[in-house]
């Protein structure tokens, strides 16, 4: 079977279970179901061939992380995924600032495809992973 | 023991609304009124939740070992005066008497500093550097505006009551409420959506909605002759508080720039010779220009969606020059959405102790001041810091990878009331107490205005807040470099003097053929 | 205990009417006293000129205005910047110096009492922390309070009394020093980006004229005995034809009672002084000013001088900033409105000596001063920084008392503006105790502040000495040397503590105090359901976050001041 990937922008920012997640702790249940979470058009989906709650895996030169697919809930916006601004965010986000201290957050190309058999790794898990402790 | 305390400012984003009534029992929040999810996640949940830090850790063979307050201070202080370049970053949840002494710190280190600014809104202060600023304070948008444009931004979510306290959802001297028609749209579209669906399940297909869909892209313009207040959103996605608008436009991203610039074109009457501009039609951009116009008062706030995309303050920049153009026609005025609740604060605070509001190094002896040189992301990618001292923010969980894994090669102090991400990484972790929960202090709103935040219950025992331990850094620090004013001697401090020359009398000259008296 | 004896020095003290006799000054525990003990602490000042520590009547220094001033210009700091010594904090200037090398700047030159003369209510705590910031002097700030709501409501009722009440109310709550009036109505009418152009224009919704206004408040302060007069910023400041605005006020203020003390101070008065029906045609009313002035006696004023350099303009006034910024030429705008206050601007300026409007700004403000017969009416200042930056200061007294220096800078002046000046008709050269009067004296008069100012027994001991022998140095030939000696003092004494020698700070444990009014009214005003009400209508924060608690005035001193409501 060839492996479907989606070529989109990805955008990171706030949502309101987020903020309230972050509030509660970065090691709360609430921050983790929030935030690793990658919000995609329904049309993307379907052409993935994956359902909202199955893991994806979003990748950027910078690096790749696992995630959970969600469907945006409002209005159509082929081509652009969301991923809430946190740890599984910036595993894929660069440093480059073009001279202007701003790394980048959001408007950069990702390619997204289908993990059902990955985890998605916790908030001290991707640490370990990531930085070693 | 239930006690009420009313008038508490909410230490989260900048909209800091002050008008949160909270119940207290046994020392213990455990209901509040007028606050939204957000806030009641934090002070009644999430401040006293189990990840709390109660005492100082220090990392010994890879694992955050619980130490005395005095072995934490010195050791970070010998961390700090080790280091030949140290970074202090953070400071946007912090009180501004914390941040003044954070300046203080670093003149005496030598250091950089930098706060989280610099990775939310440093570009529109740079945008503001170059071109000014027309701003107001949220009151004066509160009884005057009556057309509000947010830019992307999304306050439904990130400062969910701006729109009730300060734009379309409040009552002014001069303009009234919307939260009225907006309740009748949203029944309204409800039943709607009732309909369609009725009419799907009996004739099998939808009937045209009677008001079209505004969050189709480029959806036709909603009814922009309404009276009152007026509400357009632009973003790239639709967003909660797209919903809310009465005009709602989709950019594709990165494209805020050329969206800017034709509105630029448009309220300055000249003709635009292409159908749609950054994937929106130029029809549409005219009904928002002939919107901004002839309204009396007219309010952009703009979020990370233009100081983050491509053109980074260029975005914020020609925002800020069609604000300007716009105060030739009418009244118009426009104003960041800053995200913690002092980040503004540390702006403030920096630059009336050094004349920068944030990206600053000390190494000269004299405050310098660079983006793009002393911004932390910056710093890190080069390699250039040897320590790290984090407070009141959390860059483990916010900064990219690449510059959180060249953070932790060096060592690594945190300051942070509970295990956050970059706490779990540190090497040195303090406790600190809640801002604006467990000790009172200053915060910066969003447009400038400095309100005091309350302390409404104890702190746990034996944990300090930002600024006295920030103090008993400074004052370790000095001993260690030997430099303490109160028992030098005047014979040491004359020498000091003469090892420290003043390079103003150069500087003066240089001036001076500018001035030519 | 600490005793100090400052010996030998010609001694200028106006307020005693001391005029460089020889003598000495004792001092105890911070104060002036008859004589102290022989253990004192001797200063020698022979071949020196004592006076007392300078008093800057206006100059924007702390709050929100100016430090967005800071924040909009690394441009300026980068270009003069103040190393940080074992002593002193580093710091950056230049025309909006960071708070702890404005301290040490205006102590160097012998200041020590400065007035911060704009502070919008809201932002009061602010103002107050960054005053805490500038060591080594002692300061008071002024809230904006003509275009406040209250006092707007209250005055077009005719309800003088209740406006009263509240403007104590608000010194009080913002640890206020002063009334302080920017182009009344002008302010809640560029609300909505309009403005008025003349004392009897009407303020859109408010159904009131700045003549009501400016003689309203007038009486309120003489109703609450404040020491200081209102502080005003005239209508249609910054532009040509403008001094018949100013006569209108300065008219205008003649119909409220006047028993010996001021009734207002009118300030920068150079920036109100233009004549011309246009830019094209700009000239100085310097004469018609100043002959109203030397007939009349109901109020005093600053110069608001202009010096050639690049500087901030910044100023309460947002139309005005924004007409500034509609002239061209400039590359930052920045307006900053204030709800139900007031609204503010900020411009960067380059005044230019080729430029025939600035050359003539140049001449008007020193022709006014010059003028002006009695210096007890007129002091010196640059509006720090709108005018130029306040370290400027000798230099503007180098043109007050030396002819030969005015001359020396007017031939570089634009040719058209040197045909348009009068100095070349004014021979008046200031004399060092005239000159006392206009940088210390007078303003400490000025502002009610009896232990400023002067030398006199039980007065603060905040004394300025400076490197000029009267015996030996014609301060007017020898100009330059006289500008060097105001601009590093020899010794700076505050509160009886050598803080600066030869022109640099020696002692940085004197933080200043910060001076405020408690007004008490017969019956204060009260705090009722209906004005919280109001509160939660007009302001978007709460009645009880409003005010500046305690703590934000690291050192106060409490003025009482009783009023007769």
């Amino acid at each position: 079977m060839v492996e479907q990937k989606l070529k989109a922008t990805l955008i990171t920012g706030r949502t309101i279970d987020q903020g309230v997640g972050k509030e509660m702790g970065k090691g709360s249940i609430e921050y983790f179901e929030s935030s690793s979470v990658c919000f995609m058009d329904k049309a993307d989906m379907i052409q993935l061939g994956i359902k909202s709650g199955s893991n994806v895996q979003v990748s950027s030169k910078y690096g790749s992380v696992i995630v959970k697919a969600k469907k945006t809930t409002r209005g159509a916006s082929p081509g652009l995924v969301f991923i809430p601004c946190g740890l599984w965010a910036n595993a894929i986000c660069g440093d480059e600032t073009f001279g202007m201290g701003m790394p980048m957050f959001k408007g950069f190309t990702v390619e997204v495809q289908a993990a059902p058999n990955e985890p998605v790794l916790t908030l001290n898990e991707l640490l370990k992973k990531e930085y070693g402790r | 023991m239930t006690s009420e305390v009313k008038s508490v400012v909410c230490p989260i984003c900048g909209c800091l609304c002050d008008d949160l009534e909270v119940t207290v029992e046994n020392n213990e929040i455990v209901k509040m009124k007028n606050g939204c999810s957000v806030c009641e996640a934090k002070m009644v949940h999430g401040y006293k939740s189990e990840e709390r830090i109660l005492k100082p850790m220090i990392r010994k063979d890879g694992e955050l070992v619980p130490v005395s307050m005095d072995e934490a201070v010195k050791k970070a202080a010998k961390i700090l005066t080790d280091a030949k370049y140290p970074l202090l970053f953070g400071w946007s949840s912090s009180t501004s008497e914390a941040q003044r002494i954070g300046v203080e710190l670093a003149e005496e280190l030598g250091s950089a500093l930098d706060n989280c600014c610099s990775v939310c809104h440093g570009p529109s202060v740079m945008a503001t550097q170059e071109i000014g600023i027309p701003a107001s304070t949220l009151g004066q948008i509160r009884h005057r505006a009556d057309l509000i444009v947010y830019w992307a931004c999304n306050p439904w979510t990130s400062h969910p009551r701006h729109l009730e306290r300060y734009t379309s959802f409040t009552d002014g001297r001069f303009e009234k409420s919307e939260w009225k028609s907006y309740m009748q749209k949203m029944k309204g579209d409800a039943s709607m959506k009732k309909v369609q669906a009725a009419s799907k399940r009996i004739i099998g297909s939808t009937i045209p909605a009677m008001r079209p869909d505004a969050c189709a892209l480029n959806a036709p313009p909603q009814t922009m002759q309404k009276e009152g207040r007026k509400l357009i959103v632009v973003d790239v996605r639709k967003t909660m508080t797209a919903d809310a608008a009465d005009y709602f436009i989709q950019v594709q991203p990165n494209k805020d720039y050329e969206i800017i610039e034709a509105l630029r074109c448009l309220v300055g009457d000249q003709e635009l010779d292409v159908d749609t501009v950054g994937g929106v039609k130029v029809e549409y951009l005219k009904d928002v220009a002939d919107a901004m116009v002839n309204c009396e008062f007219g309010v952009i706030f703009f979020g990370l969606g233009l100081t983050q995309s491509a053109g980074r303050f260029r975005n914020i920049e020609n925002a800020i020059a069609l604000t300007r153009d716009l105060n030739r026609k009418t009244k118009f005025v426009i104003s960041p959405m800053r995200g913690h609740f002092n980040v503004t604060g540390a702006n403030v605070v920096f630059a009336w102790s050094t004349g920068y509001p944030y990206a600053l190094d000390f190494s000269q002896g004299y405050p310098q001041y660079n983006p793009g040189e002393f911004t932390t992301i910056d710093l890190l990618r080069r390699g250039d810091n040897d320590a790290t001292l984090v407070i009141s923010a959390d860059p483990g969980a916010h900064f990219p990878k690449a510059a959180v894994q060249n953070m932790m090669k060096h060592p690594l102090i945190t300051i942070n009331p509970d295990m956050n991400a970059i706490s779990r990484l540190g090497d040195v972790v303090f406790p600190t107490q809640w801002c604006g929960i467990e000790c009172e202090g200053t915060a910066y709103r969003m447009d400038h205005v400095p309100i005091m935040l309350r302390k409404v219950v104890e702190p746990p025992k034996g944990i300090l807040n930002d600024e006295e331990l920030l103090k008993r850094i400074l004052a370790e620090v000095r001993v260690i470099k030997g430099k303490n004013p109160d028992t030098e001697t005047k014979a040491e401090v004359k020498e000091r003097n003469k090892l420290a020359p003043r390079i103003e009398i150069k500087q003066r000259k240089k001036a001076k053929k500018v001035e030519v008296a | 205990m600490t005793e100090l004896l400052i010996k030998n020095g010609f001694v200028f003290d106006p307020i005693n009417k001391i005029n460089g006799e020889k003598m000495d000054i004792a001092i105890k525990d911070g104060k002036i006293v008859h004589k102290v003990s022989g253990k004192a602490q001797v200063v020698d000042a022979s071949g020196l000129t004592v006076m007392p520590g300078g008093v800057d009547i206006h100059t924007h220094i702390a709050g929100g205005e100016v430090n967005t001033g800071r924040i909009i210009r690394p441009d300026d700091h980068v270009k003069d910047v103040e190393r940080k010594t074992a002593m002193t904090r580093c710091g950056t200037g230049y025309s909006i110096p960071s708070t702890f090398t404005t301290g040490y700047r205006y102590s160097r030159m012998g200041y020590t009492t400065v007035m911060n003369p704009s502070m919008a209510p809201l932002e009061a705590k602010h103002t107050h922390e960054e005053l805490n910031d500038i060591p080594l002097l002692d300061k008071a700030t002024y809230p904006l309070i003509g275009d406040w709501w209250f006092v707007l409501e209250n005055l077009a009722k005719g309800d003088i009394v209740e406006c009263a009440k509240h403007v104590a109310w608000m010194l009080d709550i913002t640890k206020g020093y002063a009334i302080k009036i920017v182009n009344p109505g002008g302010l809640e009418s560029w609300g909505f980006g309009h403005n008025v152009h003349s004392i009897d224009d009407q303020v859109p919704n408010f159904c009131i004229t700045p003549r009501e206004i400016v003689t309203g408040l007038a009486r309120v302060n003489a109703l609450l005995n404040l020491p200081h007069s209102i502080h005003l910023h005239t209508n249609n400041l910054g532009l040509p034809g403008n001094y018949t605005t100013t006569l209108d006020t300065m008219k205008a203020l003649e119909s409220v009672p006047y028993n010996g003390k001021p009734v207002c101070h009118i300030t920068h008065l150079q920036f109100a002084s233009f004549a011309g029906d246009g830019w094209a045609h700009f000239q100085s009313a310097s004469e018609e000013i100043s002959s109203y002035i030397n007939a009349h006696n109901h109020l005093t004023f600053d110069m608001g001088q202009v010096i050639f350099t690049d500087t901030t303009t910044m100023t309460a006034d947002g139309p005005f900033e924004f007409s500034l910024y509609e002239l061209g030429g400039h590359n930052k705008w920045v307006n900053s409105d204030v709800e139900t206050e007031t609204s503010g601007g900020i411009i960067p300026f380059h005044y230019k000596k080729n430029s025939p409007v600035n050359a003539l700004q140049w001449s008007i403000g020193l022709e006014l001063a010059l003028l002006i017969k009695d210096p007890w009416k007129m002091f010196m200042t640059t509006d720090h920084p709108n005018g130029g930056p306040f370290f400027a200061y000798p230099r503007v007294l180098a043109w007050l008392y030396s002819k030969k220096a005015r001359e020396a800078t007017l031939k570089h002046c634009n040719k058209k503006a040197q045909k348009k000046s009068l100095l070349p008709t004014i021979d008046r050269e200031m004399t060092l105790y005239e000159i006392a009067i206009m940088t210390r004296a007078g303003q400490a008069k000025a502002l009610g502040l009896p232990n400023k100012g002067q030398l006199g027994v039980g007065a603060d001991a905040d004394v300025a000495i400076f490197n000029i022998n009267p015996e030996t140095m014609d301060i007017a030939q020898q100009f330059k040397a006289a500008r060097k000696a105001f601009k590093h003092a020899a010794y700076t004494i505050k509160d009886g503590k050598v803080v600066v020698k030869d022109g640099e700070v020696v002692n940085n444990t004197t933080p200043g105090r910060t001076m405020w009014l408690d007004v008490q009214t017969k019956d204060p005003c009260v705090i009722d359901e209906e004005m919280r009400r109001k509160f939660k209508q007009y302001w978007t924060i709460e009645y009880d976050n409003y005010p500046v608690f305690d703590h934000y005035l690291r050192v106060p001193e409490k003025l009482t001041v009783k009023a007769s409501v």
